[in-house]
């Protein structure tokens, strides 16, 4: 989801672009739902209205010959999948629910908002970005129902509920999720090398070290790979491991300390975060195999980053679990499974903390009417029913924080996972950094700076002063 | 390089007169200069940078048949007359799931074709009646129309998509066929009413006295002069529509709320 969440920051309409893009939309305009083709993983998709119980929707009322239109950043297969899960919805309510996907939904739905066309419901990825559509138009977002709103009570942590809330109103409610502490890497090829999987983030790094032992006499393989290449948003892998690092070595207190700016960017807790990473990403001995010396980490495109894995030139790489799509694109026969060809551990915390922090995204359901049909399907997406109707239909790489959630209708040893991660008491989620900053920095400056500390060994301490001083002063 | 240009008189002047006639020495630069361009060398020379510059694009030709493991694993002249070919990528990207281009292409045609259509036909309507009707203010209507042309797209997105909203035609093809049809008049009726103005006065005057209306003039005197124009005008038009991202992306939204 992410994936295209964050392509979708473009702001500038790039000709690059024009032909995918504009295209894609009016297809998506011209209604795709229907076929099921290409879910890219071998897996197969459920049937959402097998045994369909209309019992758990009767609160949503008659909603016979009504229509909800939506509008989100989520297109292709992964549109179908939303649209596939909304029929359970359709056929006990009469609703009808259009959905339309564009790549550039965050350029196009503010202009959408302010010439009157505007969607019922939009999926927006940023909490960042929903604060400023509530800044920007405050009566063209609309507060979120009451039903639904309980069904984020019994179904979501606080924590969910809170990056959905604007100035204490609920404007958005949890969709899907992901989870972006994780380390890939080969099961198979740590099993030939009797390497085990580190529990503790010192364990990480004498792994790291190990592995450079033991591949003294072959310079081209090394312990990490990495890629944060991503078009307009290059950098923003690099972010996701500043983020990941400071959750473990300050704590998430810090973390939204930062965040928030209450305290500055250049603070020394990050500057020691920044260095900890830089130990593993700007170390020529870690990085980076397969690809190249420590500056191809900035050439080299996100979505090939983890490829040397399979070619075992690198033994680990720091991803989000979306990236397993990336797999079963490289080579559709590898298998992604705990005992397969790949597959992700959770990116360890140092022994000395006690909570164990996870980062990562997700999408939230952000109304622009209060027509009943709306908020009823608002509330829908919050419930159980619908987690499970879309884990039906989505034969991997789509997780949701509902605790109703079944897991055992997720196909993707990956998903399931993730899922535990993010229902387990014992790990402390924390929501993307990057994404609930203002744009300048959260889409700009933090991309860009990462980029240049990487590409051209721009220093720890300039790299976060730039960033400090691109921080919108109100 | 000064005494190359002709123009430079404190060059030029004094030589015209000392060697005599300037002419055959003009013509003996360009002579020598086409003399020099294609001689063998150059030729061979020419044929070499040509085959170098086309190196990477019959790379990617070969490229687009090998297969995504192929791809990435070697390069395309590593294995030029040994790999299998197929035409999987093909198929790929004109008719799977995630990017069927043909279906965008379909969109495209269908977008593209009245977007052409439309403008010139009302630009040709409009061009003939500047050009060969005679009312008050032409010339200032005219000039009003052409100098349209300043405004910038980008400032006039937002308020007629507003302008579709309220017509409640958002959601469908019109707004996007409008928009192109808009966007393009003040240049289409421009160039037409050039074009028409060129044409020979006497010609018309002559249908006219043999009891031509205007719609016969029109159809049957300008029409055939103006292909040429009008082609020029839809090749122009053809590719700005079909290369065009911006108004698409603005106007080809879905209908918002149905209320």
């Amino acid at each position: 989801m992410t994936r295209t969440t964050r392509l979708n920051r473009r702001r500038r309409l790039a000709a690059v672009t024009a032909g995918t893009a504009g295209l894609a939309l009016l297809v998506g305009a011209c209604g795709s739902s229907g076929s099921d083709d290409g879910d890219g993983g071998g897996n197969t998709a459920g049937d959402v209205t097998a045994d369909l119980d209309c019992a758990a929707y009767e609160d949503y009322g008659d909603l016979d010959g009504k229509t909800v239109t939506v509008y989100t950043s989520i297109v292709d297969t992964e549109l179908e999948q939303q649209i596939e899960s909304y029929r359970p919805f359709e056929e006990c309510t009469g609703a009808t629910v259009e959905a339309e996907g564009s790549k550039e939904f965050e350029a196009q739905l503010p202009v959408r908002i302010q010439s009157g066309n505007v969607p019922d419901i939009a999926y927006v990825p940023q909490p960042g970005f929903l604060k400023s559509l509530v800044a920007d138009y405050p009566d063209a977002v609309k507060p979120v129902g009451d039903l639904a709103s309980e069904y984020v009570d019994a179904n979501f942590t606080e924590a969910w509920r809170d990056y959905g809330t604007v100035d204490g109103t609920l404007y958005g409610t949890p969709l899907g999720a992901n989870v972006k502490s994780f380390v890939w890497y080969s099961p198979s090829a740590f099993a030939d090398a009797g390497y085990e999987v580190p529990e503790t983030y010192e364990d990480l790094v004498a792994l790291s070290d190990q592995i450079v032992a033991d591949n003294e006499g072959d310079p081209d393989i090394k312990p990490w790979c990495a890629g944060i290449g991503s078009g307009d948003a290059t950098g923003w892998p690099a972010t996701d491991w500043l983020e990941d690092v400071l959750l473990r070595t300050a704590g998430p207190d810090v973390y939204d300390q930062w965040v928030n700016h209450d305290i500055p960017f250049n603070d020394p807790q990050v500057a020691e975060a920044l260095g900890t990473v830089g130990e593993i990403l700007k170390n020529p001995d870690y990085v980076n195999g397969g690809l190249g010396d420590v500056s191809s980490i900035a050439t080299t495109e996100f979505t090939e980053g983890g490829y040397p894995i399979v070619d075992q030139l690198c033994y680990m790489h720091r991803q989000a679990s979306f990236y397993q799509a990336n797999w079963t694109t490289l080579d559709p026969d590898l298998s992604v499974a705990e005992d397969g060809d790949v597959f992700a551990f959770y990116f360890p915390a140092p022994e000395a903390e006690e909570q164990k922090p996870v980062l990562g995204g997700g999408e939230f359901v952000v109304p622009f009417a209060d027509r009943p049909e709306v908020q009823a399907f608002q509330a829908y997406l919050t419930s159980p029913e619908w987690s499970n109707a879309k884990a039906t239909a989505t034969p991997q790489g789509w997780i949701s924080a509902n605790k109703g959630l079944d897991k055992s209708l997720l196909q993707s040893p990956i998903d399931q996972l993730s899922v535990d991660l993010l229902t387990d008491d014992s790990y402390v989620f924390r929501f993307d950094g990057s994404d609930q900053m203002p744009g300048a920095v959260g889409a700009g400056s933090f991309w860009s700076e990462m980029t240049e500390w990487i590409a051209s060994d721009k220093s720890d301490e300039d790299v976060l002063d730039a960033i400090e001083a691109s921080w919108p002063a109100s | 390089m000064s005494q190359a240009v002709p123009t430079t008189p404190d060059v030029d002047a004094p030589r015209g007169r000392k060697g005599g006639d300037v002419k055959p020495l003009k013509e003996s630069r360009s002579d020598k200069a086409a003399r020099k361009l294609s001689s063998k060398p150059a030729s061979i020379i020419a044929i070499c940078l040509a085959v170098l510059w086309t190196i990477p694009t019959f790379g990617l030709f070969v490229t687009s048949f090998r297969s995504p493991s192929e791809i990435r694993s070697s390069g395309w002249w590593s294995t030029l007359f040994t790999a299998e070919y197929s035409l999987d990528n093909y198929n790929d990207a004109l008719f799977s799931g995630s990017t069927s281009f043909a279906s965008y292409f379909l969109n495209s045609i269908v977008i593209t074709l009245p977007a052409v259509i439309i403008p010139i036909t009302i630009a040709l309507l409009a061009s003939y009646a500047f050009a060969w009707v005679d009312f008050k203010g032409r010339t200032f209507l005219f000039v009003a129309v052409f100098a349209l042309q300043v405004i910038p797209i980008q400032v006039t997105l937002v308020p007629l998509l507003t302008q579709y909203v309220s017509w409640g035609i958002a959601g469908s093809f019109w707004p996007i066929w409008l928009s192109h049809t808009i966007f393009a008049l003040p240049l289409a009726i421009f160039l037409l009413h050039n074009f028409m103005k060129d044409i020979p006065r006497e010609l018309v005057e002559a249908a006219r006295v043999d009891g031509a209306g205007h719609v016969k003039i029109f159809f049957q005197v300008l029409m055939p002069l103006l292909v040429p124009a009008i082609a020029a005008f839809g090749i122009f038009q053809f590719l700005w529509v079909w290369n065009d991202l911006l108004v698409g992306l603005t106007f080809g939204s879905a209908k918002g709320s149905h209320r």
